[in-house]
């Protein structure tokens, strides 16, 4: 073998056993490990789903002055002011999953856009094609959907402290405060992360060899929306 | 597994000869058409899901849960196999998400026996 | 890729790029961090071992009058505490560290940064568990911290908000390093190092980076809540709220089972090194060692109530625990018969490093039997909270993992420095800690099942535990000796040792086909890799023309040979460009944390001021650290 070969051999890296870029596989065992926290999250809420022993409660009912639940309706015989509806508010928080799964489409097109950014008029004919291929546009809007969610969320828990329920209330108030929020916390990592990814953009262009850089970002935001999920349904849905 | 010469360089040239990996992927991405339609049927089964919880009748049967469950259950799916590309990417993908989901859904299962949770309504 | 490239010849050291305070701090060199990683852990094997002697000195005798009953429970939870999350990890981390890239022929793992932060979190976090001793504070809740003690009811002090934040703390370091050798083995293996080629050792961590990204999660929400009840009155653990104590429970041991097996199978994976090498064998019965050690993990997650018998969950989950705890032990056994079976008919030499790991070997047994004997539920209602328990876990943790990483102290200590350590001293550490080992822990199963409780800082004459708490007490001694020496020979043959070649003891796997110490880019050529062994392929002679047999010169303090290895810049490989921002990243974090200690001296505002402004440090030093290529550009 030649000096100059070995000199090449030397020379850069070796390229990845499988292909595949180290920081992708490590955002997935990521995702796995997030996995159980959130597990543990949510089995802590359900454990406790009915051991609460104060309201106000989740889908029920409740009179302070007879300690009564009901999950069918008002209770009769409750002395006025003494009778609280169930708190969770089903109509907004609809909205804000709404919100956060379309931010989720919001951010496959920012891929796309960033992955095909090398290759103009990917997209399509029209103004349809050119707001496809914006990566700044849908980056914008993902950050701006998930940024809605959370003003959706800070709403909801100042309501609900309005009306009396805290971290301290109940086990209620602890397990779903702690889960949500939670959530809520992966969802201002994500949205910092989102900026970010802007910023560079504007400061110097995503293109396909950044792929990598808002494919895991993606990967990140879809987790945290499909926990969302399992959330709505399982908190918000099911009574 | 295909061992490519050593890349000339610096980690750009590696950096872009990964991307340009992910690039041929890009052609089996699905398009905007697919995500289109899979945000569609988000919207449409969460409307369901809402729509559902105020009919009395329905969420005091015994399919109510169940439903609920299942129709999140699609929606968890279609985000991970769609939106997340884990039916297009590579298999490696598939195992580090399934595997550690799989032992997280045992253990909250596991942990709803435990606490008694787990009981099936009769009526 | 061709591998026939010539491989330096070399014996003796590597030409040192630095060295100095700075090169330390900054480093992201897997090798240099795994020696940080070794020293630090080493060190609290020290204090843990002191805290350990100072149990045994006050329950030598009965009615002991050395400690108050509440240092002895300090000492306990902190005893306990240090040796998993301080010792036993970290000094598994340290061989991860050095062996993964090694092994799989890598330059580096995933993310050398990443890495680096690691250790500095570990670090600090040790060092955040521990000052908690000089302001009187030590965490007094058992290393279970079982609710409700450690709320805020029954422990008003500050005691378990050491305990909560520095496992916090070191939680995060643990999940760092797991993401990274999780990457690092999935995707660095050198050209035809397929997965069922790789060397037991990288399996057995492999396997416990997924343990840990498991695990670690339920026992950071569980301290979480604990958390948020001593600080923020949440509800999770009371009981007037309807709280159930046994959440923790449940959540304890959901972590704390898996991180068994954290905490053993390193040790087995370097034992199914050793065991080989001295053996002259291949190891019997690799793939069943490598689905074994699968099995194990996989059937780990499923046992944990096993250690909750006591609290009655009823027959159906008592049965169920029962049979997995049971099945566990099937391929356990497996592994123990190809061990066996691996020695069997070998050449053996019984170096201190294979004496050790023939320990493991045998004693782990010992332990592993008396762990199916409380796989039982009724067995386990009459040993639980007894010394029985105590014996047990020692013989698995000290006798198991303790003597399969002193094994793999003697075996690397080589390739992590160039020089051998000394035979004799190493025989004397070895026979004394053997002996200390077996005098201390045998006894507790008598003292055990004669009904002495865990945890008692006294007991009184006339029950018929004074014999066998002597015992263990003398065996202490017997440790502590066997230990000194031990430490002796590690500090003395670092200095003048004898000069080791590239594979003193003739092993096979990939780690010794390189200098000792390796050079910071470890491999001149990624080699190509044709079997398990490659260094005793007679198909691969590329990758062992230039190991020479044996050692190089057994002269004692010898300055190495100056055989001059090759730079990485003369052979243009790059490198990863020292960092000290891990370091930066790792300390606002750490601060971040033990801020909250300011809440529960009700100075709420100040524990929120600062956390905001480490919070920002974090954050900046976070985004410094990843804006900033990992190398130059070339």
């Amino acid at each position: 073998m030649s000096t100059t070969a070995v000199a090449h051999a030397h020379a850069g890296h070796p390229p990845t056993t499988t292909g595949l870029d180290h920081r992708k596989i490590a955002i997935w065992a990521f995702i796995g490990s997030e996995c159980m926290l959130f597990a543990s999250l949510i089995s802590t809420y359900l454990i406790y789903k009915g051991r609460s022993v104060t309201g106000p409660f989740p889908h029920e009912w409740w009179c302070r002055a007879t300690k009564a639940t009901s999950a069918a309706g008002p209770i009769a015989g409750c002395p006025a002011g003494e009778l609280f509806k169930p708190i969770l508010n089903i109509p907004v928080t609809s909205q804000s999953t709404f919100v956060l799964l379309m931010s989720s489409l919001a951010m496959v097109l920012a891929l796309a856009a960033v992955e095909n950014n090398d290759k103009p008029g990917w997209a399509g004919p029209g103004w349809g094609g050119r707001l496809l291929e914006s990566s700044k546009l849908w980056l914008l809007t993902t950050a701006i959907l998930g940024a809605g969610f959370l003003c959706y969320q800070a709403y909801e828990f100042t309501s609900f402290i309005h009306e009396g329920l805290t971290i301290k209330t109940n086990l209620f108030g602890s397990s779903f405060f702690t889960l949500t929020g939670f959530h809520g916390a992966h969802v201002t990592a994500g949205v910092l992360w989102l900026l970010t990814l802007l910023a560079i953009d504007i400061k110097r262009g995503l293109g396909p060899r950044d792929a990598l850089l808002v494919d895991i970002s993606a990967l990140y935001w879809h987790f945290v929306d499909v926990v969302w999920i399992a959330i709505f349904t399982l908190v918000y849905l099911i009574r | 597994m295909a061992h490519e010469p050593a890349h000339h360089g610096a980690p750009e040239t590696v950096a872009s000869a990964e991307a340009h990996v992910a690039g041929g992927e890009v052609h089996e991405h699905p398009t905007w058409h697919t995500y289109k339609w899979v945000a569609l049927i988000l919207t449409v089964i969460t409307i369901v899901e809402v729509w559902v919880y105020y009919i009395p009748a329905f969420v005091a049967s015994r399919i109510f849960v169940p439903a609920l469950l299942t129709m999140s259950a699609v929606k968890f799916v279609i985000v991970v196999m769609f939106y997340m590309h884990l039916k297009y990417d590579h298999k490696l993908f598939r195992a580090l998400f399934t595997g550690p989901l799989i032992i997280a859904m045992t253990t909250i299962i596991a942990l709803m026996f435990l606490f008694a949770k787990l009981v099936i309504r009769t009526g | 890729m061709a591998t026939t490239a010539a491989v330096p010849t070399y014996s003796g050291t590597s030409e040192h790029a630095e060295t100095g305070l700075w090169s330390w701090l900054t480093t992201v060199d897997h090798k240099r961090i795994a020696a940080l990683y070794l020293g630090t852990s080493l060190f609290w094997f020290l204090i843990g071992g002191i805290e350990a002697t100072i149990i045994r000195a006050q329950l030598a005798f009965p009615n002991g009058k050395v400690v108050s009953a509440q240092v002895f429970n300090e000492l306990f939870t902190m005893h306990g505490t240090t040796m998993i999350f301080l010792v036993v990890m970290p000094l598994s981390a340290a061989f991860f560290n050095l062996l993964i890239p090694l092994q799989i022929g890598a330059r580096d793992v995933a993310f050398p940064r990443l890495n680096a932060f690691s250790y500095w979190v570990y670090l600090f976090g040790s060092i955040f568990l521990n000052v908690s001793w000089f302001i009187g504070s030590a965490p007094d809740g058992g290393w279970f911290g079982y609710t409700p003690l450690t709320t805020l009811a029954y422990s008003k002090n500050l005691n378990i908000d050491f305990w909560v934040l520095g496992l916090q703390i070191l939680g995060v370091s643990s999940l760092a390093a797991g993401f990274n050798f999780i990457t690092t083995i999935v995707n660095m293996r050198a050209p035809g190092m397929y997965f069922m080629r790789m060397p037991i050792f990288t399996w057995m961590a492999f396997i416990v980076q997924f343990l840990i990204v498991l695990a670690f999660p339920v026992i950071t929400i569980a301290l979480i809540f604990l958390q948020f009840d001593r600080f923020f009155g949440t509800n999770f653990y009371e009981i007037a709220q309807g709280g159930d104590p046994l959440l923790w429970q449940h959540l304890f041991w959901i972590f704390g089972h898996p991180e068994v097996y954290i905490l053993i199978l390193p040790a087995f994976g370097l034992v199914s090194e050793v065991l080989p090498t001295f053996s002259r064998k291949p190891l019997f019965g690799y793939p069943v060692m490598v689905y074994s050690g699968m099995l194990i993990a996989f059937l780990g997650f499923g046992v944990w109530a096993h250690h909750m018998f006591a609290v009655g969950m009823g027959p159906i989950a008592d049965t169920v625990f029962g049979v997995t705890t049971m099945l566990i032990a099937i391929p356990t056994g497996v592994k123990i018969f190809n061990w066996i079976f691996t020695m069997w008919g070998g050449v053996l030499r019984f170096t201190t490093a294979m004496k050790f790991a023939i320990t493991l070997v045998a004693l782990f047994t010992v332990g592993g039997i008396s762990g199916v004997m409380h796989a039982s539920p009724p067995a386990d209602l009459q040993q639980t909270d007894t010394y029985f328990i105590v014996a047990h876990f020692h013989y698995v943790l000290v006798a198991g993992s303790m003597m399969g990483l002193f094994a793999g102290v003697y075996y690397y200590f080589p390739k992590f420095t160039g020089r051998l350590l000394d035979e004799t001293l190493g025989n004397w550490h070895f026979w004394l800690f053997f002996i200390g080992v077996n005098l201390t822990f045998f006894p507790m199963h008598f003292s055990g099942l004669y009904g002495m409780p865990r945890r008692i800082y006294r007991y009184d004459a006339g029950q018929g535990w004074e014999l066998f708490n002597l015992l263990s007490s003398i065996g202490v001694a017997f440790q502590a000796v066997g230990t000194i020496i031990g430490f002796w020979n590690f500090w003395r043959s670092s200095k003048v040792g004898a000069i080791a070649g590239a594979d003193p003891w003739g092993a096979p796997t990939l780690e010794w086909s390189i200098p000792s110490p390796p050079p910071d880019y470890n491999f001149a050529t990624i080699p190509t890799v044709t079997s398990r062994y490659p260094l005793w392929d007679v198909k691969s002679p590329a990758l062992t023309a230039d190991v020479p047999p044996g050692v190089v010169d057994r002269g004692r303090g010898r300055t190495p040979p100056t055989i001059r290895i090759p730079t990485a810049r003369e052979l243009g490989i790059p490198m990863p460009n020292p960092s000290i921002k891990p370091l930066f990243a790792a300390l606002f974090m750490t601060l971040m944390f033990a801020s909250l200690i300011a809440i529960h001296k009700d100075k709420v505002q100040l524990a929120v001021a600062l956390v905001i402004v480490f919070a920002g440090a974090l954050t900046a030093s976070l985004y410094a650290w990843l804006l900033t290529p990992l190398e130059d550009e070339h």
